[in-house]
């Protein structure tokens, strides 16, 4: 009934769900550095698209800084140490996404200044928008708001789009979250060199940051520290989960859709995650590369909650030590969000650049819950942002009819949470999404694959006739 | 190449992986997210339904004396004690039986024998929801299939609607509030022992004699009729309250008022001395708990909101039509079981437009 309320203001997005924000116990927490740990685990494999190419082997001394991974391909991005040390072991190690991937294993120098090599920082000025591009592909930024997709991949228009808007997303909708909130409250001027570059980079005019009402700080600070000759307007935007979902955050802020299957360019957008925004200007201020990221340590279950700057590939376990250690009713622990967020089964698991936070729960919130029978309440219908029907889609799911939950546009599902936050069932509908589409996906490839063998079997055929 | 020295899963640090000092070896849970979760559940909607349901039920005690809590109480025992019975393990207290037996015993007359109110409780919960397979899965509203049943079984038991508050009952007062209503005691399948003073019902006078009751009366319950439909204030507060939590689809209440407001003033407009207009339809009867109370029943109504104004409004219109040109004086439960078949082929004619989809995004882009 609020919702048909509200969409009669202008702006905002329309459905998505209201859950409690829990921001307090970090908000207001400044971010502080965390020392190097006895050793650090950096995967391979960070970010979306291919992952990185060995550089080092065992017994190999590093420097910060260093590469340890080369790009392979232009959707992929190099990995840098992110402590001098000696490189331990090259294996397979538990991955914050439940798999086991390749990492390199580096034993922190215990009497290293850790300063990375001196390096030439280039001029921003006198790069053309390749060279930026390629300079922020060399220092192995991605997206830090969650899903790490390479950065200067979005830095170009792609073919047939024309870019008229830079959004950057302090949104940071997911409970709990606040190293974007820090960010903007304790470097806004490094956003707006970020900013700065990136609109530049783009060849656009306009800039809108858009930041939920809930960071009143940061909105200010922001707004303090505009450049004079720089077109930016801070947006303050209604709080409202899943406000930082590209789609969501094009929708409130300039009102048009991202027609589906498509990119925000289509919608003549880009967004650009506020970490990632500042990570630009770093390389620009320092020629760092991403060697470090912020990371929020919260939740009912960590003694001392935290803003950290942490070394990509710092353990799970080293942090949270760090932080005063697990509290006696601690269940689990999450990288991410509540909300979307992923329970790790090993606390080994390394940092990566897109860890953007680590909550850990207690019995209160983690707790199994019953589920019961779905009541067709329709109350999914009303918190779903992108106008599914989960009520059937749950139903197709467990009845593993897949395809036709395809028919029902399962891939323009973003697995926010949404629908299984309201259920009054409990019924796990995302958690069912997400693995109706890894198995579409799944079948999708041994389709491919069987059609490749068949291609290349009648080629065989074709040439011994 | 080597991997870690330890088991996986556990949290524990194994040999040469460990470098911490604190303790933090333990089991961790792996539940998929998201791990906030809105405090609604399906138990505290079906309860949160009964508990406003109390002082409907309350009404009807102070109209028509014990009568009215002996029929809903064997109703509601019918409903429980099936869904007890015949339904999944643990399923009576997720509340819907409650509900069923409790809306099914206001549709009643007070005067029922109880076995009959306790027998349409058990049909319902049998016939109009477990054999769809439980909570969740039945097509029909299942109060108004028990209804349906014992309208079709006892049709003369159906109809004999005593008078509010006993005023003609010899000796007034406490005793003659106090007084059953009709033979509640019968014994199954053996005829009537106790008279009743019986009247009929303001909708049987409009369609039978053609008079009029004030909407006064209606409104504040003082009419003869089955046990729940005589108090629409409490009706529409209960309504209202579940409608701000979210607990029913208002659109569904507030269409099929709209309606039915607007097909009667019209049919009234023209025959004004043949047809009742808008206040008196509105208050008369079932309608009001069946369009707050059973239509939005979630299971049986449809998902969509766009599907919720469809449904409303068919059963208003199937209201109007029953109620002017059928030949029953009420036509509340029929509009909304014929509306309920209806509901999957709403749901599927209303499936909301996918976001980055249709006209809006091909007219920006």
């Amino acid at each position: 009934m609020f919702d048909l309320l509200s969409s009669f203001f202008r702006g905002g997005f329309r459905h998505g769900v209201h859950p409690p924000d829990h921001k307090d116990a970090t908000g207001a927490r400044p971010i502080r550095r965390m020392p190097f740990p006895d050793e650090i685990v950096v995967p391979l494999s960070q970010h979306t698209g291919a992952p990185s190419r060995l550089l080092v082997s065992n017994g190999d001394r590093v420097e910060r800084g260093d590469k340890i991974g080369e790009a392979q391909g232009y959707v992929s991005v190099p990995i840098h140490a992110s402590a001098s040390g000696t490189v331990v072991d090259v294996g397979l190690w538990p991955h914050p996404n439940g798999s086991w991937s390749e990492a390199v294993r580096i034993a922190v120098d215990p009497h290293s200044a850790q300063i990375p090599r001196p390096r030439l920082v280039p001029r921003w000025e006198d790069l053309n928008a390749d060279q930026v591009r390629a300079a922020v592909q060399d220092a192995g930024v991605v997206g830090l708001g969650g899903a790490a997709f390479p950065t200067h991949v979005k830095l170009k228009a792609p073919e047939g789009t024309k870019i008229e808007l830079l959004l950057v997303n302090g949104a940071e909708c997911e409970p709990y979250l606040t190293s974007d909130h820090r960010v903007m409250v304790e470097h806004p001027e490094r956003v707006h060199f970020g900013i700065r570059i990136m609109m530049q980079c783009l060849e656009v005019d306009r800039c809108v940051i858009g930041v939920e009402m809930n960071k009143p700080d940061a909105v200010e600070a922001l707004n303090a520290t505009i450049p004079d000759d720089l077109n930016v307007t801070v947006l303050p935007l209604r709080v409202k989960y899943p406000q930082g979902a590209e789609k969501m955050l094009i929708k409130a802020a300039t009102g048009r859709e991202v027609p589906s299957g498509k990119l925000p360019a289509h919608a003549g957008t880009v967004v650009q995650n506020v970490g990632s925004i500042a990570a630009i200007a770093e390389i620009f201020e320092t020629g760092y590369p991403r060697i470090e990221r912020i990371v929020t340590v919260t939740g009912p279950g960590i003694r001392k909650p935290s803003n950290l700057v942490v070394p990509v590939g710092t353990k799970a376990r080293d942090v949270l030590e760090f932080c005063g250690g697990l509290t006696d009713d601690a269940r689990e622990v999450l990288f991410g969000g509540p909300m979307m967020g992923a329970p790790q089964p090993d606390l080994d698991a390394p940092v990566l650049k897109g860890t953007s936070g680590i909550v850990v729960l207690t019995d209160a919130e983690a707790k199994p819950r019953i589920t019961y029978p779905c009541i067709s309440c329709g109350h999914c219908l009303d918190a779903c942002p992108v106008f599914l029907n989960p009520t059937q889609l749950g139903k197709l799911a467990q009845a593993g009819r897949y395809q036709e939950m395809m028919d029902l546009s399962l891939t323009d599902c973003m697995v926010c949470g949404s629908c299984s936050y309201v259920c009054p069932s409990n019924i796990p509908l995302s958690q069912m999404f997400a693995l109706a589409k890894g198995a579409v996906r799944r079948e999708q490839q041994r389709a491919r694959e069987a059609q490749e063998a068949e291609r290349k079997a009648a080629e065989k055929e074709g040439a011994a006739a | 190449m080597s991997t870690r020295g330890s088991a996986p899963g556990a949290a524990g640090g194994g040999a040469g992986r460990s470098s911490g000092q604190v303790e933090l070896a333990r089991r961790l849970e792996l539940v998929a997210s998201p791990h906030l979760k809105a405090p609604d559940s399906t138990p505290k909607i079906m309860w949160t339904v009964v508990v406003t349901l109390i002082p409907v039920v309350g009404a009807a005690v102070w109209n028509f004396g014990p009568s009215a809590i002996l029929v809903i109480g064997f109703a509601t025992l019918g409903a429980m004690v099936t869904e007890r019975w015949l339904g999944p393990g643990g399923a009576i207290r997720d509340g819907s039986a409650a509900i069923t037996g409790l809306l099914l015993g206001l549709t009643l007359p007070p005067g029922l024998p109880v076995w009959m109110a306790f027998l349409g409780g058990a049909v319902g919960i049998a016939f109009g929801k477990l054999i769809f397979g439980g909570l969740g899965q039945n097509v029909f509203n299942p109060a108004l299939m028990g209804r349906a049943f014992l309208q079709a079984a006892f049709p003369a038991a159906l109809t004999t609607w005593p008078l509010p508050t006993g005023a003609e009952l010899p000796g007034g007062g406490i005793l003659a509030w106090a007084a059953l209503r009709g033979d509640n005691f019968a014994l199954p399948l053996l005829g009537s022992r106790v008279d009743a003073v019986t009247g009929p019902t303001p909708l049987g006078l409009m369609k039978f004699e053609g008079l009029s009751t004030p909407v006064s009366d209606l409104f504040m319950g003082s009419i003869g009729g089955s046990i729940g439909e005589t108090s629409a204030l409490l009706i529409l507060v209960g309504g209202v309250y579940l409608a701000l939590k979210n607990y029913l689809n208002w659109r569904i209440p507030v269409s099929v008022f709209a309606v039915v407001a607007i097909l009667s003033s019209a049919i009234h407009a023209v025959s004004p001395a043949a047809f009742p207009g808008a206040p008196f339809m509105l208050f008369s009867g079932g309608l009001m708990l069946g369009a707050v109370y059973m239509a939005t029943d979630m299971v049986t109504s449809p998902v969509t909101n766009v599907g919720a104004w469809i449904y409303g409004a068919g059963i208003g219109a199937l209201v109007v039509l029953i109620r002017f040109w059928g030949g029953l004086p009420e036509g509340v439960m029929y509009a909304i079981l014929l509306m309920n078949a209806l509901v999957p082929f709403i749901n599927r004619a209303t499936q909301p437009r996918v976001f980055g989809t249709g006209k809006a995004v091909e007219a920006s882009s």
